[in-house]
């Protein structure tokens, strides 16, 4: 039976949803191993959470380091949890930190690498979407263990029933780990509204919004919606750069994807393509946007969108 | 002491063409190559640095690092003419279809005997986009990891680097004494259009053109042979059925509405 190793991520003492999707695509090919790596005495409450995933064990490492000197620590212990556990897979959210993670674990392993999969089968193989979804890549690591980085909401995560067995391990920490001293930190503000990359339904706006987001957000808070944004419109200050779709900023693969006033450019789409279903609204009927698009209204986005909010909280009174 | 700055740039196809994939890899000669744009903001990044420094009569210098086929020059010398001092390009036929970790094997060798203190990097290439090539040169290199910079503060006098890294988790801020990777983010700075002094001069610089074994790898280290993964399987995407569109006459949210409830989106 194969054993792969899940990276469990965190943060302010929550366990990410990516653990349960992570578990998931782990337990297609064998048992799923989740690894933690916490501050001193957070580890058990961390594990406690993950009883509705299909995680079977968790290891977990303790040390304060992690917080102080960031990735270098955290590859010290990844390793040597490695070296004990012996996995076949080692599976790692594709976030930021989490890529740079995989691309520095599978040298030390002398392994490959795979990023940004949105799909792991149980021979071990993962599917990539490139180029803006407009290629679907299916790819095996042919030498060492394979890494591989899976994106948020890939897959709906299995739900579980059991508590896993929780075991903490000690790990050494090197000197190389900590060239790098993480003096303050502030967590990304989280709002009222679901992740961008983790949404189900991910509502943006664009150039056609003129800097006025208020009806974007509020069909996207009636439908527990995420707001993106084109750069148009971060570039131009209106909506923060975290929430860029697009080439230079997140890739989303929700369910629905609501494009508002935006035309929808290559670099754009790049984002946003391999959502399931796509719906634009834009006064230009040929806003390439269209092209993309399961529904599109060619229309005034600021007569539209409170037209289907009305709509739809008719429907659910 | 000067610092000897390295910033590794790649050329890659325009991010506006259309792609072609042959044999499970890109079929790069068919798609125009150009200078990876978020390169661009680690080259401004780098001169801002420098300039008022070597205004006051430091020498520190600016080396491109890349590596390509050798049409990448013209690519390159858009980096020239932004400014940087010189370029070394890794060339081989034995490269074509490397992965990152053979990229990140290639240009920690260059760096690390070229005696050079500070790495920056643009975060991704617009064409793979893994963004994990600054992080496996810290790696191979056994320097500090400065990624996804959204500023950065280098003091020659301490050779030490501080950086606010800006990604989905939040911002930190985190510091390093040289040797260390940086990689920017593109809302680092506004790269500068090479003037046309600039281009006249990026005309007499030089383009060191290398061979695998003028570095002193080995070419089986490298290439498909040498790569970890492979691919099994590569297909256009099918075209998404064409949609429906209508136009807004007073009750196009309606039926936007409709659609959704159909659908069972909402």
């Amino acid at each position: 039976m194969a054993k792969v190793l899940i990276l469990v991520d965190h943060a302010s003492g929550k366990v990410a949803k990516t653990a349960g999707e992570l578990a998931t695509f782990a337990k297609r090919a064998g048992d799923c191993v989740g690894l933690i790596l916490a501050p001193e005495g957070q580890s058990q409450a961390l594990s406690e959470q993950l009883s509705n995933t299909v995680i079977g064990q968790v290891i977990a490492v303790e040390s304060n380091d992690f917080a102080k000197h960031g990735q270098g620590c955290i590859l010290d212990a990844i390793t040597q949890v490695v070296e004990k556990v012996k996995p076949d897979a080692i599976l790692i959210p594709s976030t930021s930190a989490g890529k740079e993670i995989a691309g520095r674990l599978a040298i030390r392993l002398n392994s490959g690498v795979i990023t940004d999969a949105i799909d792991f089968a149980s021979d071990l193989s993962a599917t990539q979407s490139i180029f803006g979804g407009s290629f679907t890549v299916s790819s095996k690591v042919s030498s060492g263990i394979p890494v591989i980085t899976i994106r948020p909401s890939a897959i709906e995560a299995e739900v579980g029933s059991s508590a896993p067995a929780f075991e903490k391990v000690d790990v050494l920490i090197s000197e190389k780990g900590k060239l790098v001293t993480i003096t303050d930190s502030k967590p990304a503000v989280k709002g009222g509204r679901p992740e961008l990359t983790e949404a189900k339904v991910v509502i943006s706006g664009g150039r056609g919004t003129n800097g006025d987001f208020k009806p974007v957000e509020a069909l996207a808070d009636l439908l527990g919606a995420a707001v993106g944004a084109s750069r148009a419109a971060t570039d131009a200050g209106w909506y923060p750069h975290t929430h860029q779709v697009g080439q230079t900023g997140k890739t989303v693969s929700p369910q629905l994807y609501l494009a508002c006033g935006i035309s929808g450019a290559i670099q754009h789409r790049a984002g946003m393509q391999t959502s399931k279903t796509i719906v634009a609204i834009n006064k230009d009927p040929e806003a390439p946007i269209f092209d993309v698009a399961d529904f599109g209204v060619v229309g005034d986005l600021f007569a539209v969108l409170p037209q289907v909010g009305q709509a739809i909280s008719a429907k659910r009174a | 002491m000067p610092m000897k700055i390295a910033i590794c740039v790649k050329q890659v196809p325009d991010s506006w063409a259309e792609k072609k994939m042959v044999d499970g890899l890109l079929d790069r000669a068919s798609v125009d190559a150009v200078l990876n744009d978020l390169d661009e903001y680690a080259i401004e990044e780098a001169l801002r640095i420098v300039e008022p420094l070597n205004a006051e009569g430091a020498t520190h210098s600016i080396t491109l690092i890349s590596m390509g086929p050798e049409r990448a020059s013209e690519a390159i010398r858009k980096g020239l003419s932004m400014g940087a001092d010189e370029a070394i390009l890794i060339s081989d036929p034995a490269l074509s279809g490397s992965d990152a970790l053979t990229t990140s094997k290639v240009l920690a060798k260059v760096i690390s005997d070229g005696g050079f203190d500070l790495v920056f990097c643009g975060t991704e290439s617009t064409d793979a986009r893994m963004s994990v090539i600054p992080a496996m040169l810290a790696e191979r290199l056994g320097w500090a990891q400065l990624t996804f910079a959204g500023s950065v503060k280098v003091d020659p006098s301490s050779s030490s680097v501080e950086i606010a890294r800006m990604s989905e988790s939040g911002v930190e801020v985190m510091s390093a004494s040289l040797p260390c990777v940086v990689s920017v983010i593109e809302k680092i700075n506004e790269p500068r259009y090479p003037s046309f002094k600039g281009i006249m001069a990026a005309k007499k610089k030089t383009i060191a053109i290398k061979s695998l074994s003028d570095i002193g790898i080995s070419p089986s280290e490298v290439g498909i042979s040498g790569a970890w993964s492979a691919v099994l399987d590569a297909k256009a995407r099918p075209p998404r059925d064409k949609g429906i569109k209508i136009e807004d006459s007073g009750e196009g949210g309606l039926k936007l509405a409709e659609f959704l409830q159909e659908k069972r989106l909402v």
